[in-house]
């Protein structure tokens, strides 16, 4: 019997919620790490019951919790208890909660500043970690995209991480700047055909590739226009929100941009925008339905002053001809005096037949749908602000 | 002993009660308490002051004795009373309140 586990990130603890493949009763368990925010949450597709997640503070900094059992119970992967926390000459020793930019003369020195809001340059400044993409065929590799923008990797299972400086480094690195919610990697996608190539999406930057396990990368932004830069068609500087892919065909990319939805079939070598008759373009969240390549969603947002879903109605939007063609769906959604959002990862799919496609809000609902979109019900109403939200399909 | 009291959301993380008891060999500075801290609960090490450069966050301030010690030198002695144990030495998130 299939059983499906939802991992919710919110601003005040994560939480797992679980139900069989029917997908009607859930037990909702958490809130684990309470009154601490929680970025996100996801399981390795190499072992489902090895769980990532991103603990964070304004006050004390960044956490990696790491669940061996399926959410059960967590720890840091880092020192024992009792065991020195130096190394005999008396370095730090590396830690689950330490990311260090890469600022060796070799590879990163010169990579010492991005653009500011202002347009002045800043130095780098490690703020959190805003996803964690566990690699899909070893439990113990995972990658981690932080604030400010910069990619790590762990290959001890989040004990040690370490940057894949070439990222910043190949050349466009102090043209970066921060978006609202500040100069974030967000969005990581493992080409599942290729493991040495990777997908990275940064706001305010744009989107990058590596085709060689992450030492060199190029940005793919061509056909991405942006009202907000100088240079509406420039190379960087396009706040990508978030990037989708299906398994089964990782040259074709959906993306959501700040505003737009464009897709490429060319794994983002060039884009067309695929917006249509979306009645806003702005959004946050894109996802492939996992049983059907064609079929994409994103939930309009009214503007990007306005944060909340146009009109009061929650509707999220699906495409079945890979865009252009949008329908709203909205049985068992509200459709009047809602004024929610739904954050960049904050939509996730199973992969059951039919599809089940997930969301959370801004508002603590987490909607589900078992049927592809075509009906909805919240599993729960009352969480905190969410932040994320991944799924795991159980066999 | 000297007696450490942490926020709420690093007693949570440390899995400790309202107070710690650490042994701490030759001078208690700042340095050596958190030293010790960190090597009996190596979780709470980057939260209370950055892993590297080993300064203070920004958030965190130090009190003992109705003083607060935050910007004193790390290497300087604290209190007597914290020393022996009589006084807790406190790490306080900042913002006293909501």
């Amino acid at each position: 019997m299939s059983k499906v586990r939802v991992l919710v990130g919110t601003r005040k603890g994560a939480f797992v919620l679980e139900a069989d493949g029917q997908r009607k009763k859930w037990t909702v368990n958490g809130p684990h790490f309470p009154g601490w925010e929680i970025y996100h949450v996801k399981g390795s597709p190499a072992d489902p019951d090895r769980l990532f997640a991103s603990q964070t503070s304004g006050w004390f900094g960044q956490i990696i919790q790491r669940s061996d059992d399926g959410g059960k119970t967590w720890h840091q992967p880092g020192t024992p208890p009792g065991e020195p926390a130096k190394t005999p000459d008396g370095m730090p020793k590396g830690e689950s909660n330490k990311f260090t930019y890469d600022a060796s003369p070799e590879t990163g020195k010169p990579l010492t500043t991005h653009q500011w809001y202002d347009g002045s340059q800043r130095p780098w400044e490690f703020k959190r970690v805003w996803h964690v993409e566990p690699s899909r065929t070893d439990p113990d590799t995972a990658y981690a995209g932080v604030e400010d923008a910069a990619l790590f990797r762990t290959t001890d299972g989040g004990q040690n991480w370490k940057e894949l400086s070439g990222l910043r480094g190949h050349g466009t690195g102090p043209q970066w700047q921060p978006g609202a919610g500040g100069l974030c990697l967000h969005t990581i996608i493992e080409d599942p055909k290729d493991p040495r190539r990777l997908f990275v999406a940064i706001s305010s930057a744009g989107a990058f590739r590596t085709d060689d396990g992450g030492t060199t990368w190029k940005p793919i932004n061509r056909g991405l226009r942006s009202s907000y830069i100088p240079d509406p068609d420039a190379e960087i500087g396009h706040c990508v929100h978030r990037i989708a892919l299906h398994a089964s065909r990782p040259n074709v990319l959906f993306m959501q941009k700040h505003w737009d939805v464009l897709r490429s079939d060319d794994a983002g070598d060039s884009w067309r925008e695929v917006s249509g008759n979306l009645p806003s373009d702005f959004g946050f969240v894109i996802d492939v339905n996992a049983n059907e390549p064609e079929t994409i969603y994103v939930v309009p947002i009214k503007s990007d002053s306005e944060h909340f879903v146009p009109d009061g109605k929650l509707r999220v939007y699906r495409s079945r001809t890979g865009g252009n063609e949008w329908e709203a769906l909205t049985n068992g959604l509200p459709q009047s005096d809602c004024y929610v959002n739904v954050l960049r990862d904050a939509m996730a799919v199973d992969s059951l037949d039919k599809c089940g496609v997930y969301f959370g809000t801004t508002g603590g609902q987490v909607y589900a749908s078992a049927d592809a979109g075509d009906n909805w019900a919240p599993i729960v109403r009352d969480l905190p602000p969410v932040l994320s939200v991944e799924v795991q399909t159980l066999r | 002993m000297i007696r450490v009291v942490l926020p709420h959301h690093l007693r949570t993380l440390a899995h400790v009660g309202n107070e710690v008891a650490l042994d701490v060999g030759g001078a208690v500075t700042q340095r050596t308490v958190l030293d010790a801290l960190e090597t009996a609960y190596p979780m709470l090490r980057g939260t209370i002051r950055d892993h590297t450069t080993l300064e203070r966050r920004a958030f965190i301030r130090f009190f003992a004795c109705e003083e607060d010690l935050s910007h004193q030198s790390p290497d300087s002695p604290l209190p007597d009373d914290v020393a022996t144990g009589k006084e807790p030495f406190l790490v306080i998130g900042a913002i006293a309140g909501g």
